[in-house]
C-alpha cells in the first residue's frame, strides 16, 4: 500500500461550524496535515454544542471545549493550535504557519480575516503559491457579501427549500448540517483542482466559494424549467413527474417506511409478481407508466395495504430480489445493524482522550491505491501548540511559554 | 486566456442520467477533455427527461441534459457489440480517467472490469458510481433518485421540524441528491488524478451513492451509537429551524443561533414583551422553549414581507433567508453581480442560462465554452481523427448498430 495522497500537504484552517471544518476534514482524510487555529476567545462554536441525548434530544451548551461529540465528527485527523488573532503577535505567528503551508481554508464572514491582516494578499506575500479558499453564505463580493447563513439559510437562498417538502405543506429548509457538508465537499473539490494546477504550473490562487451558489448548481434543472418555460417548480413530496409508484410507503413497525420507485413496465410486472400478483395489479388502469401516474393516488393506497403488513426489511428484500428499486428509509439506528454497511466498513471507532470510545463515520469513498481514512480523534483544544510552535516553527519552550503568558498563544 | 486546472486531462464517460454525467461535467468545465459515450438510438436517459424547451419533448431539447453535459464531446457507441467493445478499449487507451455508472455485474458481463482494463491502460483511473458500491450484499440492488436519500438517512430527517410524525419521510427536491453524489465522485476522482501526477499510478475508485449521501448526515447518524439519540423529522437536532415562518408573501427562515443574533433579532422586532422573558436569552432556553418562541415569531413574520425580513435582519447580522423560488434565484442581484449566470448558445435551444460553477477560482476559472453535444455530434472527430477510422468504416459501423 502506498502512502496517503495528500501526505506532505499542510492546510491551515480558520474554520467554524460545519462548512470550513468539513472542507479541511476531507483533505485530512487523504493525509493532509490540517492545523486548526482557534482561540479561547473564539473557539470553533461547535466545541460548545452538545446534546442531551436520549429519545428527545435538546441542544445543551457545554463548558468543556473537549467534550463535543459533533465537533469530533467534523474535525477528525486534525491538529489544533491556539492563537488570539486580535493580537498582532498572534497574526505574525499565523503567517509563519501559513509560510510553511500549502492551503488556507476559512469560512468567516467576508472581511474578517482581511481586517486581522490575514487576507489572501497578505498570505501570498509570505507564501506566493498559497491556495487560499474562502467560503461564505453569499461569496466574498457583491451587495450581499456580508449576509451570513447556516445550512437552512443558504439552502433557502439557493432554491432548495422551495422545492423540498410535502405538496400541501410549507417549504422544508435542510435542517442540520447536510447542505454544509455538501458545500464542504465542493470546497474540497475546488482545492484539489487548484493543487493539480499548482503541481503543473507552480502557481497558487484564491478561491471564493458561495454556499448558496453551490446549492443552486445542484438544483439547476428546476431553475432551468423557469428559464425555458417560465414554470416555477414547487414542492411535491417524493413524487416524480412521470413515474409511479414513486413514494415512501408505511411498513409494519413504528415510523418504518419503504421507498419504492418503478420506472418501466418490466419493473411493474416484477413488482406485481413479487407481491403475489393480486387482482388489482392486473387492472388495466395500472398497465403502463402513463396510466400508473394518472391513477397514482389509488395505486399508492393499494401498495400501502401490502407494505403495512410487512417489515421494511422484508419489503426491501422481496422487491430487490425481483429487481425493483426499493430501499427502506434508514433511521440513524438502522445503519448499525445493516449487513451491507458492515461489510463495507462504513464506520470505525476512535479513542477520544476526554470522551472515550466514539463511533465515527468513515470517508465515503473506497480507493484501491490510496486510502481515505480516519487515523485520530478530533484535536483537544490547543493540543498541538508544542508541535506546531516548537517543532514546526522552531520556537523554544521559553518563547512558547512567554507567548502563552502574554495570551498570544491563547 | 485563463488557465484551466484540468487542461489536458482525458476523460471517458460511460454514464447516463444525472450522477455520472454531473461528475464528468465538473471536470469538463475546468478544462478536461471529456468524451461521452451514448448508446446508438436513444442516448442518455436525461434526453428523455424535462424540462424541455417550450414543454415539447425532444431528445435535443432537454434542459436537464444540456446542463449536465456542457463542454463534452459526444459519440454514439454500443460497447456490448464486439466491434463496439474493441473501440471502447481503444478509447480507454487514450483516456486518463473512466467515469462509469453501470451495475458491477453488467461491466463484468461485457468484460470491462477494472482488472481487465488496467491491463490495457495501467495508469487508468476508473471511477465506478453505483447505488451501493462495488461489493457487499446490496451491490446489485437497484436504487433511483428517490431511493438514495432514503437509504442514506436524509429522508428520515426530512422535512426537519415536521409537526406530524404520521407523515412519510421525504427526499430532497429535484435531482438534488443525485447531483451531490456526482459532486462527491468528482472530488474523489480529482484526488486520484493528483495521486497519479505524483506517482504515475492509476486506481479503481468505488463510489457508493448511499455512502456519498450518508456522509452528509454523519453527525445525526453517529449520535446514535455515541449518544443513544435517534434524530427524526419531528425530533430534530435543532429547535431553531422548526419550520419556516410564513410572512406576507411567502416564507422566511431565521437562524438566531448565537446569543447576539437573538439580541439583534429582538431589537428588529421592536423588543416585544414576550421576547423579554429571560428564558430565551440562551441557546439552551431557545431550544427548550422553541415551540413557544416560534409561535410568537410567526405572529410577527406574518405582518411583514420576506424581502423586509431578509434584508432587515441580515443588515443586523442575523442569519436569515427568504425562501427563494426559481424566479427569485434568477433575479438575485447578488448572483448577477458575481457573474453567476452564464449564457450558452445551443444549436437546437438557442441561448440558455446556466450557472457559472461551484465558486470563483481566480487563476483557473470555470468556463462554459460549448453546449452539450447533440447525439453523436462528435463521431467523425473522434472516430476518424482520434482513432483513425475511415469514413467508409463509419458507415459500416453505423449500419451494424455499433455507433
Amino acid at each position: 500500500m502506498t502512502g496517503r495522497v495528500l501526505e506532505g500537504i499542510r492546510a491551515v484552517e480558520f474554520g467554524q461550524f460545519y462548512v470550513g471544518p468539513y472542507t479541511s476534514e476531507a483533505l485530512a482524510y487523504f493525509g493532509a496535515e490540517v492545523i486548526k487555529v482557534e482561540s479561547i476567545r473564539r473557539p470553533d462554536p461547535t466545541r460548545w454544542f452538545g446534546s442531551t441525548g436520549g429519545p428527545d434530544p435538546k441542544i445543551i451548551i457545554l463548558t468543556d471545549p473537549n467534550k463535543s461529540v459533533g465537533f469530533n465528527e467534523l474535525n477528525l485527523n486534525k491538529l489544533s493550535v491556539n492563537l488570539d488573532l486580535t493580537k498582532p503577535k498572534a497574526v505574525e505567528l499565523a503567517k509563519k504557519i501559513a509560510e510553511v503551508s500549502d492551503v488556507i481554508v476559512e469560512n468567516n464572514r467576508p472581511g474578517v480575516l482581511d481586517r486581522l491582516g490575514l487576507s489572501y494578499e497578505a498570505i501570498r506575500e509570505v507564501k506566493p503559491d498559497i491556495i487560499y479558499l474562502s467560503a461564505s453564505c453569499r461569496g466574498s463580493t457583491g451587495p450581499e457579501r456580508n449576509y451570513a447563513g447556516f445550512a437552512p439559510i443558504f439552502g433557502s437562498l439557493g432554491g432548495l427549500s422551495e422545492i423540498t417538502g410535502y405538496a400541501d405543506g410549507p417549504p422544508a429548509p435542510p435542517i442540520g448540517g447536510r447542505t454544509d457538508i455538501v458545500c464542504g465537499t465542493a470546497n474540497a473539490f475546488s482545492i484539489i483542482t487548484a493543487l493539480i494546477h499548482r503541481e503543473m504550473t507552480g502557481k497558487g490562487q484564491y478561491i471564493d466559494n458561495s454556499d448558496s451558489e453551490v446549492i443552486s448548481c445542484l438544483v439547476w434543472d428546476t431553475i432551468m424549467d423557469y428559464n425555458l418555460n417560465g414554470r416555477i417548480q414547487t414542492r411535491r413530496g417524493n413524487k416524480d413527474d412521470i413515474f409511479a409508484p414513486h413514494d415512501c410507503y408505511r411498513c409494519k413497525g413504528e415510523d418504518d417506511w419503504i421507498s419504492i420507485a418503478i420506472s418501466n413496465d418490466e419493473e411493474w410486472r416484477a413488482f406485481a409478481g413479487a407481491i403475489g400478483n393480486p387482482d388489482w395489479a392486473k387492472e388495466e388502469r395500472f398497465q403502463d407508466a402513463y396510466l400508473r401516474k394518472k391513477n397514482e393516488e389509488e395505486l399508492d393506497r393499494l401498495i400501502s395495504q401490502w407494505t403495512i403488513s410487512h417489515t421494511k426489511y422484508e419489503v426491501m428484500d422481496i422487491l430487490q430480489k425481483a429487481g425493483v428499486a426499493a430501499v427502506h428509509s434508514f433511521s440513524s439506528k438502522d445503519f448499525f445493524s445493516d449487513p451491507h454497511l458492515k461489510e463495507r466498513g462504513a464506520f470505525t471507532e476512535v479513542e477520544h482522550p476526554v470522551i472515550g470510545r466514539l463511533t465515527v463515520m468513515n470517508p465515503p469513498w473506497k480507493l484501491s491505491a490510496t486510502p481515505a481514512e480516519i487515523v485520530r480523534h478530533a484535536p483537544l483544544f490547543g493540543e498541538h501548540n508544542n508541535y506546531v510552535f516548537g517543532e514546526l516553527l522552531g520556537m523554544s519552550q521559553e518563547e512558547i511559554k512567554a507567548l502563552m503568558d502574554e495570551q498570544v498563544i491563547y | 486566456m485563463a488557465d484551466k486546472a484540468l487542461e489536458g486531462v482525458k476523460v471517458l464517460e460511460y454514464a447516463s442520467f444525472v450522477t455520472g454525467p454531473y461528475c464528468s461535467k465538473l471536470l469538463a468545465d475546468l478544462g478536461a477533455e471529456v468524451i461521452k459515450i451514448e448508446r446508438p438510438g436513444g442516448g442518455d436517459e436525461a434526453r428523455c427527461r424535462g424540462p424541455f424547451l417550450n414543454d415539447i419533448p425532444h431528445p435535443e431539447r432537454s434542459g436537464l441534459f444540456l446542463y449536465l453535459n456542457t463542454n463534452k464531446l459526444g459519440i454514439t457507441l454500443d460497447p456490448e457489440t464486439q466491434t463496439g467493445k474493441k473501440i471502447f478499449l481503444e478509447l480507454l487507451k487514450w483516456a486518463d480517467i473512466l467515469i462509469e455508472d453501470k451495475p458491477p455485474r453488467e461491466m463484468e458481463g461485457i468484460g470491462l472490469t477494472y482488472d481487465k482494463l488496467k491491463e490495457i491502460n495501467p495508469q487508468l483511473i476508473m471511477t465506478s458510481i453505483t447505488p451501493f458500491g462495488q461489493f457487499g450484499p446490496y451491490q446489485d440492488y437497484k436504487a433511483y433518485n428517490l431511493n438514495i436519500p432514503h437509504g442514506a438517512g436524509g429522508g428520515y430527517l426530512t422535512p426537519g421540524g415536521s409537526p406530524n410524525a404520521e407523515r412519510e419521510p421525504l427526499k430532497g427536491g429535484g435531482f438534488f441528491d443525485d447531483h451531490i453524489a456526482g459532486l462527491s465522485a468528482a472530488t474523489v476522482t480529482v484526488i486520484a488524478f493528483y495521486h497519479r501526477i505524483k506517482t504515475g499510478s492509476g486506481q479503481h475508485v468505488d463510489v457508493s451513492k448511499q455512502e456519498a449521501l450518508m456522509a452528509l448526515n454523519r453527525t445525526e447518524i453517529t449520535n446514535y451509537p455515541n449518544m443513544d439519540t435517534i434524530a427524526t423529522r419531528v425530533v430534530g437536532s435543532s429547535a431553531l429551524g422548526r419550520r419556516p415562518p410564513p410572512c406576507q408573501n411567502g416564507y422566511v427562515q431565521i437562524a438566531a443561533l448565537l446569543d447576539w443574533h437573538w439580541v439583534s433579532f429582538k431589537e428588529f422586532m421592536g423588543n416585544p414583551r414576550w421576547a423579554q422573558d429571560t428564558k430565551f436569552d440562551t441557546l439552551d432556553g431557545r431550544s427548550e422553549y422553541g415551540n413557544e418562541m416560534n409561535d410568537n415569531i410567526e405572529e410577527w413574520t406574518r405582518g411583514h414581507t420576506k424581502e423586509e425580513i431578509f434584508h432587515g435582519l441580515q443588515g443586523r447580522g442575523v442569519p436569515t433567508a427568504m425562501i427563494c423560488n426559481a424566479a427569485e434565484v434568477m433575479s438575485s442581484p447578488q448572483y448577477e453581480e458575481r457573474g453567476f449566470f452564464v449564457e450558452v448558445e445551443h444549436p437546437e435551444m438557442g441561448k440558455v442560462v446556466c450557472p457559472r460553477g461551484l465558486g470563483i477560482l481566480s487563476r483557473t476559472p470555470w468556463a462554459l465554452e460549448h453546449p452539450a453535444p447533440l447525439l453523436g455530434q462528435h463521431n467523425r472527430e473522434v472516430y476518424t481523427r482520434l482513432l483513425g477510422y475511415t469514413r467508409e468504416d463509419m458507415v459500416r459501423m453505423r449500419e451494424a448498430g455499433v455507433i
